[in-house]
């Protein structure tokens, strides 16, 4: 079954039919070639597919891209480029916060999400709310030291 | 001859090269190519175990819609495997695992794959699985590979005809017997290690075009573009001239991405549809069964020591569970054999390391190489001998380790450039002794413990790594490397060596690190910790021929001696005079006024291949340079216990390596982190379980088989590093990528044994074996 969405994607307005069965994080990835959101278990466990959906991090596997209709949703695409990087962007970069990178634009997209609801987190709290996105190459240090620069 | 100078970028913490692409999302991984028409794969895969393959009716699947190629075993008959041939595309006819693929469809989506795939019929007659290691070495046990004798393989395996043993090293060194009947003390023991799995967070995942003309093109998530090119050759009876393989950014490998893994299907599948791309991935369910995994070890281990606590007598009995195919396997028992010492010097020496074939997923590489699993035993069996004679463990570990001057179990005696894990012993007892931390309370118990790790790149003895340096017209530094960034850097270390060098700044230098074997220099594979060294080393010296080729031209044009000028600020200079050229007038060739050119781009290609490695002797495995080098290190642990329960924290971790020379701060204390919280995934929670009626792994997902998470990680992890140079590394340095997950999980077992003494002998150290060992109860089987 089709359904017709309207959807501000990273600030620009998309209107598609989408098949009710399709996720969000194939809608990104194979509809509209967002491909920063990845797919790394498709079932909620990994993080690596976190967006932002009207500000909150989820997952994109677990939200049909039907339901995003009148919402808006920001990807990695949708934050800084080159020139105009995200203060957590720069974060990573200077705390040597990525390896392979896979999972770092869910990463970024979760403390982003964290940032807007708590300005300034301790530790532990950052760690909680780390702890739905997996990381196989960092141990996770040097991601929280620079979420702690920015929570500054 | 000039004097050295101070290293301007090598040691310093720049930015990432790959960085600013990861953090935007610009980095494109396979899974992120689109290809037009590009057409999804489905794998049949076996239920069983362990079963012959009677018939498999591939008709229905070819009809079912939107199906464009189908595939499976008998199409396919090459013997395949980077050490050892005994694997081929599709099952023929024996499945040996359950997972094994036994044919595959390609269709327009999918769902039609899925759906496709469900209509291709195997019929299969049941045989008897092993899946346990002390079984399957009996002499009447089933075969799995009936056919072992026949397999081709490099004359350095030695597979035993007629048995499950895919490989078997012999250490012999001294009078072990003779030597053991003068110690006073003798402790053996038995540790497990259970088959875990690497977690990439991005699944293996492959895509391969066979066009019109007949040339095979694979994009593909792997470690080792070369490797794969060498194997899909070797697989399908190919030219190496016709295959090309390019590899895109890697999310993560940890050594499961090593070899070659989906690319022969996706391939198979491709010469069925002629022009069209095919996709073929795992889902994360199969990431944990289907593809690879680390292979399982029972180790025993007898330690016989004289008055004074040294170890004269040591004896090592590795036992591999290899799982269905030995194919990469077999050379982490190899390699397990000429280390099983570890990070001592034992001078009688009865070591056996032997794989076995049992009906489990596939072992193959892993982070580490086979030594984590055996510093499982070794370490515990060090703390345990420390504590039969009453001997500190630190203080036991220094009156035995390895240092320059000591032997090594195959004999080779360590120069002065072979890196100290005496000092790292003593850093890491410095640091757990400095900071002490007061009483945890609430009844916990506080407990501290070491272990040592040593490694040294397993590898063919001529693996050579090549690079390509050339010119942009604006002087922009091209460095080719098909060494693949895994996430560990290396493009970011390639880009400091090459400046380093030519003395430009490091942001006149672009990495082309996304390797392809069309377009790309050679390089063997991105595996056992070779690539900052081999690389870094081929980058130096193809440095100096862009230098003789500058100063040539240069040279002529200043009407001065090559030899006395020098690179400095993009520019090629006389010293002596203060006359420069800039690079930029140089780079494409130099024209004079009067309008001639002389010169040309300047471009050069250079290689690395380790030198003077010697043969193991077949039968005690003695050799002066068995290996092209050793990294050594040492990691403390304290640990807060709850007796009442048996939970426990990690409080703290200090890791100390003698990495020759610290090319890059940042990235090596990245290093550090990601292997010791890797280290304590398969330390403590790590475990892939079998259910032995079925022979499924029954916690395939990341819902139940858990790896550490941002809340699992120590409050604090200390990075320290000793620099004795390597004499043949790039500014001394030697490779730690892997060493930094060996000693975790002994680490951890002796900082609860100095917590409350139990002896742990099984990883991973869960809170219920804790509370076990702690209440003297039995694992149940």
């Amino acid at each position: 079954m089709k359904t017709d969405i309207q959807v501000r994607v990273n600030g620009v307005m998309e209107s598609r039919q989408v098949e009710g069965n399709q996720t969000l994080l194939s809608f990104l990835r194979d509809t509209l070639d967002l491909t920063g959101a990845k797919e790394g278990c498709n079932e909620g466990e990994c993080g690596a597919c976190v967006v932002l959906l009207d500000g909150v991090a989820v997952n994109s596997c677990l939200v049909l891209a039907a339901e995003v209709d009148g919402h808006s949703v920001t990807t990695i695409e949708g934050l800084g480029d080159g020139d105009d990087l995200h203060p957590l962007q720069q974060a990573f970069l200077k705390h040597h916060a990525v390896q392979c990178g896979f999972c770092t634009p869910g990463v970024i997209l979760t403390s982003i999400s964290l940032l807007e609801q708590n300005r300034n987190p301790s530790e532990q709290e950052i760690r909680e709310a780390l702890s739905g996105n997996l990381c196989r190459c960092t141990g996770y240090r040097q991601i929280i030291d620079a979420i702690r620069e920015v929570a500054k | 001859m000039k004097t050295p100078k101070t290293p301007a970028v090598v040691g310093q913490d720049i930015q990432r090269v790959d960085g600013l692409s990861k953090v935007t999302g610009a980095s494109k991984y396979t899974g992120d190519l689109k290809f037009p028409r590009m057409l999804y794969a489905q794998v049949v895969r076996s239920p069983h175990p362990h079963a012959r393959v009677l018939n498999v009716n591939l008709d229905r699947a070819a009809r079912a819609p939107g199906v464009c190629a189908v595939a499976s075993g008998r199409d396919f008959p090459f013997h395949v495997g980077i050490y050892l041939k005994d694997q081929t595309v599709f099952a023929t006819d024996r499945v040996r695992y359950v997972g094994d693929p036994v044919a595959a469809v390609a269709a327009e989506t999918p769902a039609a794959a899925r759906e496709a795939a469900e209509l291709v019929e195997v019929e299969y007659e049941p045989l008897e699985a092993i899946y346990d290691v002390q079984q399957g070495i009996q002499p009447d046990a089933p075969r799995v590979h009936p056919d072992l004798g026949d397999y081709e393989c490099v004359p350095w395996i030695t597979p035993k005809e007629g048995t499950n043993i895919c490989n078997h090293l012999k250490v012999r060194k001294g009078d072990y017997q003779g030597a053991l009947k003068s110690c006073v003390e003798v402790v053996e023991n038995t540790f497990e290690v259970p088959q875990v799995q690497h977690v990439p967070m991005e699944p293996h995942i492959s895509v391969a075009r066979v066009d019109r003309a007949g040339k095979v093109e694979v994009h593909t998530s792997a470690q080792s573009p070369f490797t794969v090119r060498h194997l899909l050759c070797a697989c399908f009876n190919l030219s190496h001239g016709d295959v090309r393989v390019s590899v895109p950014t890697v999310g993560g490998g940890f050594g499961g991405k090593a070899g070659i893994n989906l690319e022969p299907i996706a391939v198979a599948l491709a010469m069925r549809a002629r022009g069209r791309w095919v996709r073929v991935m795992v889902d994360r369910s199969e990431e944990f069964y289907a593809v690879v995994v680390r292979q399982g070890l029972t180790a025993t281990l007898v330690t016989g020591v004289d008055r004074e606590g040294r170890v004269q007598a040591q004896k090592m009995h590795y036992l591999w569970n290899c799982g269905a195919y030995g194919g990469y396997g077999v050379n982490v028992v190899r390699a397990a054999g000429y280390t099983c010492g570890g990070a001592y010097e034992f001078p009688n020496v009865w070591g056996d390391s032997i794989g076995v074939y049992t009906n489990r997923p596939v072992g193959s590489a892993y982070r580490g190489f086979g030594m984590q699993e055996i510093h499982w035993a070794l370490e515990r069996q060090m703390d345990l001998v420390a504590g039969r004679i009453g001997m500190d463990p630190a203080e036991f570990r220094l009156k035995n380790c390895l240092g320059p001057g000591k032997q090594t179990v195959t004999g080779q005696v360590l120069d002065e450039h072979s890196g100290r894990v005496d000092l790292c012993i003593r850093k890491v007892e410095e640091r757990l002794r400095a900071d002490r931390r007061t009483d945890p309370g609430d009844g916990l118990i506080r407990g501290r413990g070491m272990a040592c790790a040593v490694k040294a790149p397993a590898m063919p003895n001529d693996a050579a790594s090549a690079v390509i340096l050339k010119f942009c017209e604006d002087a922009t530094l091209e460095v080719l490397i098909s060494g693949t960034d895994i996430g560990q850097g290396l493009q970011t270390v390639s880009a400091q060596f090459a400046a380093e060098a030519l003395d430009l700044p490091v942001e006149k230098v672009r990495v082309r690190g996304q390797p392809d074997t069309d377009l790309s220099p050679y390089d063997w594979q991105t595996v056992a910790s070779r690539q900052t060294w081999a690389t870094g080393n081929a980058i130096l010296r193809a440095a100096e021929k862009i230098k003789e080729q500058l100063f040539s031209v240069a040279a002529e044009v200043l009407g001065v001696d090559p030899g006395r000028l020098a690179l400095r600020d993009q520019a090629v200079v006389d010293p002596d005079t203060g006359r420069s050229i800039p690079l930029v007038r140089l780079v494409m060739g130099y024209q004079y006024e009067d309008g001639h050119a002389i010169g040309g781009p300047v471009a050069a290609h250079d290689s690395y291949l380790p030198e003077g490695l010697l043969f193991l002797d077949p039968e005690t495995s003695q050799s002066a340079k068995p290996v092209a080098k050793w990294t050594f290190g040492a990691q403390g642990v304290e640990v807060s216990l709850d007796p009442r329960t048996g939970q426990y924290k990690v409080d703290r971790v200090v890791a100390c390596y003698d990495v020759g020379r610290v090319i890059h701060p940042g990235l090596i204390r990245g290093q550090v982190y990601g292997g010791v919280v890797q280290g304590l995934g398969t330390g403590m929670m790590e475990e892939l379980k079998l259910d032995e009626k079925s022979g499924r792994v029954v916690n395939a997902s990341l819902m139940d088989y858990k790896i550490p998470t941002a809340s699992d990680v120590p409050g604090v992890m200390e990075a320290h590093f000793v620099e004795t140079p390597q004499a043949d590394g790039p500014f001394g340095a030697r490779g730690v990528g892997e060493h930094t997950m060996i000693p975790t999980p002994a680490a951890v077992a002796n900082a609860l044994g100095d917590a409350c003494g139990i002896q742990l002998k099984e990883m991973p150290i869960t809170a219920e074996r804790v509370w076990r060992a702690l209440n003297r109860r039995e694992d149940p089987k």
